[in-house]
């Protein structure tokens, strides 16, 4: 009993420390808005009309169960979603105000402006550290006057540079989970992404990466959107800014509840939430 | 305590580990492995009857059965070879057999590689089942039909443009010619080869890049990558040792092919690398022609044909491996 009672007093104390961003307060730009996003796998609905917006500058952590659906919700927000056969999707997810999914939008330019790092670390196998980091140039057929800048810049910026900056030509692979991950991250700074979403980063990896990687978010969300998909309460209690709190009742996954985290963690309006971040399930 | 004072002197051997396997096991592991060595059985059965029915032709020829290129065949009065004035060489047909599976090669591998990508990556589900049906069905076609195919309908349109590749690429010396004879030639042999192999070639393709893990994929499209330049830089690389493994493949095809090649080629006794001229020949189809009126003597002459195909193309497959092991680690 007194176990679960002080575990989110101390983590809402972490979270009130963060707490100092309000709504808007920040604002680099108009930021990310999800209007009543549904979303279906072969027919089977799976997300249940989630609303939410993303203010530039502040980093929102989506916690939930296993299949509640978040992993989903942020596939939607960069259209990676349609690459699942059988995927569809409903609402609308606005970035500066105009629909992602309009026809007519060069899917690319938006998956350039949200950038994307995944649960399992995949750098490319075939490139150096420094081709991996600045793949998305190539890629996206992008050009920039110097390179060697930019690519200290990611690695810099990802917490990654001091690490490997005198092997930058050996491969990628030849990294550690946790470093493969941060190269991950740079890779997708290089293309100077407006959001950045995080899908579990820090899943595959063991405790000292995955402190390095909550750092990294720290020092990035001064810069960007974060939205980032944790297991994890007490990282997204030390991270993030926002909270939301996904649910499945064995149906499609709906948002519960979300606000300021430290206002999750501590006085949840929703007693499934509270049951949640105090362990009692999930 | 008690652990302490038991502790053993010295350091035990390693154990040696062991199981009791079952007998369904046993007759299972018995049944596997002698369908496994069948096939090396029976290779090693057919390399043995060459190389000896190919024995003594060999030995009376030494090394100039693969290095000339006249077959003259005399016989004593009782029908024995006469080996003082008999030649057989068959450079002209192994020059033969290269050139036109590489002309084959050079064409397929791209149509190929092509076919693959777009069946991989851009076709639509339904032109997809429809297409890899049509291309397995190829790939079963009897070759004889590809041969008099080549021959009726290709050889008139080809002839046109091999004569292009003269007009404008004749001062390369294998399109260069003498002698204006454009039709019956390894380029045409080469192209209804070609015709053959891309089924398997394009089969190989589209099974490897098929398997390029999805991770590596959705972070190139992460990256705002276009379905282009996700597959330079993700699918190639991967795809690139299976690539050069089918193309080996299709190689291996078309220098054993015998009955397309006859149908179309011209087949004449010399070493003739020029492309467009309609002149050659190839090992397999060159046993087919002789086959049919050969004596005893000449058979065994065949079958050492037989046999330094067979080696070459031994040869050839152990190049293809060794050139999908160094590339393949990269890019996995």
């Amino acid at each position: 009993m007194d176990k679960t009672a002080t575990k989110p007093s101390s983590l809402s104390d972490v979270a009130a420390a963060k707490q100092k961003k309000s709504p808007g307060a920040q604002s680099l730009g108009v930021g990310l808005e999800a209007r009543g996003v549904h979303a279906w796998f072969s027919g089977k609905h799976v997300l249940d009309g989630i609303s939410l917006d993303f203010w530039s500058g502040t980093v929102t952590a989506l916690i939930g169960p296993s299949g509640c659906g978040k992993s989903t919700f942020i596939r939607t927000l960069n259209r990676m979603h349609e690459f699942i056969p059988g995927a569809q999707m409903a609402g609308e997810v606005l970035l500066d105000g105009k629909d992602i999914y309009e026809s007519g939008t060069d899917v690319t330019k938006i998956r350039l402006k949200v950038g994307m790092v995944f649960q399992k670390p995949n750098p490319f196998p075939s490139m150096s550290i420094a081709e991996n980091v600045l793949s998305g140039l190539k890629l996206a057929e992008l050009k920039v006057a110097d390179k060697d800048a930019l690519l200290e810049d990611c690695l810099e910026r990802a917490g990654l540079w001091s690490e490997v900056k005198d092997r930058l030509n050996a491969h990628g692979g030849s990294l550690s989970g946790g470093q493969q991950q941060r190269l991950c991250i740079a890779r997708s700074l290089a293309v100077k992404p407006q959001v950045l979403l995080m899908d579990e980063p820090c899943s595959a990896l063991d405790p000292g990466s995955t402190l390095k990687i909550e750092e990294t978010i720290s020092h990035l969300s001064s810069s960007m959107t974060i939205i980032i998909v944790t297991h994890n309460m007490q990282q997204a209690a030390r991270v993030s800014d926002y909270t939301a709190f996904f649910l499945s009742d064995g149906g499609p996954g709906s948002m519960i509840e979300v606000g300021p985290t430290s206002e999750i963690f501590s006085r949840p309006r929703d007693t499934r939430t509270e049951n949640y971040v105090t362990g009692r399930f999930g | 305590m008690t652990l302490l004072e038991n502790k053993p002197a010295d350091i035990p051997a390693p154990r040696e580990i062991t199981t009791k396997p079952r007998v369904s096991d046993k007759i299972f592991r018995g049944v596997v492995t002698a369908g496994g060595l069948s096939s090396l059985v029976i290779l090693g059965f057919i390399l043995i009857f060459l190389a000896y029915q190919g024995y003594d032709v060999l030995k009376a020829q030494g090394f100039g059965f693969i290095t000339g290129s006249a077959w003259n065949v005399f016989t004593d009065e009782s029908g024995n070879i006469d080996y003082t004035q008999t030649k057989f060489g068959i450079a002209a047909m192994l020059i033969g057999t290269i050139l036109c599976a590489t002309i084959a090669v050079v064409i397929a591998v791209p149509i190929s590689v092509l076919t693959a990508l777009y069946l991989s990556f851009y076709a639509p589900a339904t032109v997809k089942k429809f297409m890899i049906a049509i291309i397995d069905l190829m790939a079963a076609f009897p070759s004889v039909l590809f041969g008099i195919w080549g021959f009726f309908v290709l050889m008139p349109s080809a002839e046109y443009w091999a004569k292009l590749l003269h007009k404008y690429l004749g001062f390369l010396p294998f399109f260069d010619m003498q002698v204006p004879v454009y039709t019956r030639s390894p380029f045409i042999a080469g192209v209804v080869l070609a015709i053959m192999i891309i089924p398997i070639v394009t089969s190989i393709s589209r099974e490897i890049f098929g398997q390029t893990p999805l991770d590596r994929i959705q972070a190139a499209y992460a990256l705002g990558a276009t379905r282009w330049s996700m597959i330079k830089a993700v699918v190639i690389p991967y795809g690139r040792s299976g690539v050069v493994g089918g193309a080996m493949l299709g190689l291996g095809r078309a220098m054993g092919e015998t009955v397309a090649v006859y149908t179309v080629l011209n087949i004449v006794y010399q070493i003739n690398w020029q492309v467009l001229l309609g002149a050659g020949g190839n090992v397999a189809s060159m046993i087919l022609l002789k086959f049919g009126e050969a004596g005893t003597g000449e058979i065994k002459a065949l079958m050492a044909a037989g046999l330094v195909l067979f080696l070459l193309t031994l040869v050839v497959n152990s190049i293809a491996d060794l050139i999908v092991k160094s590339t393949g680690a990269k890019g996995r």
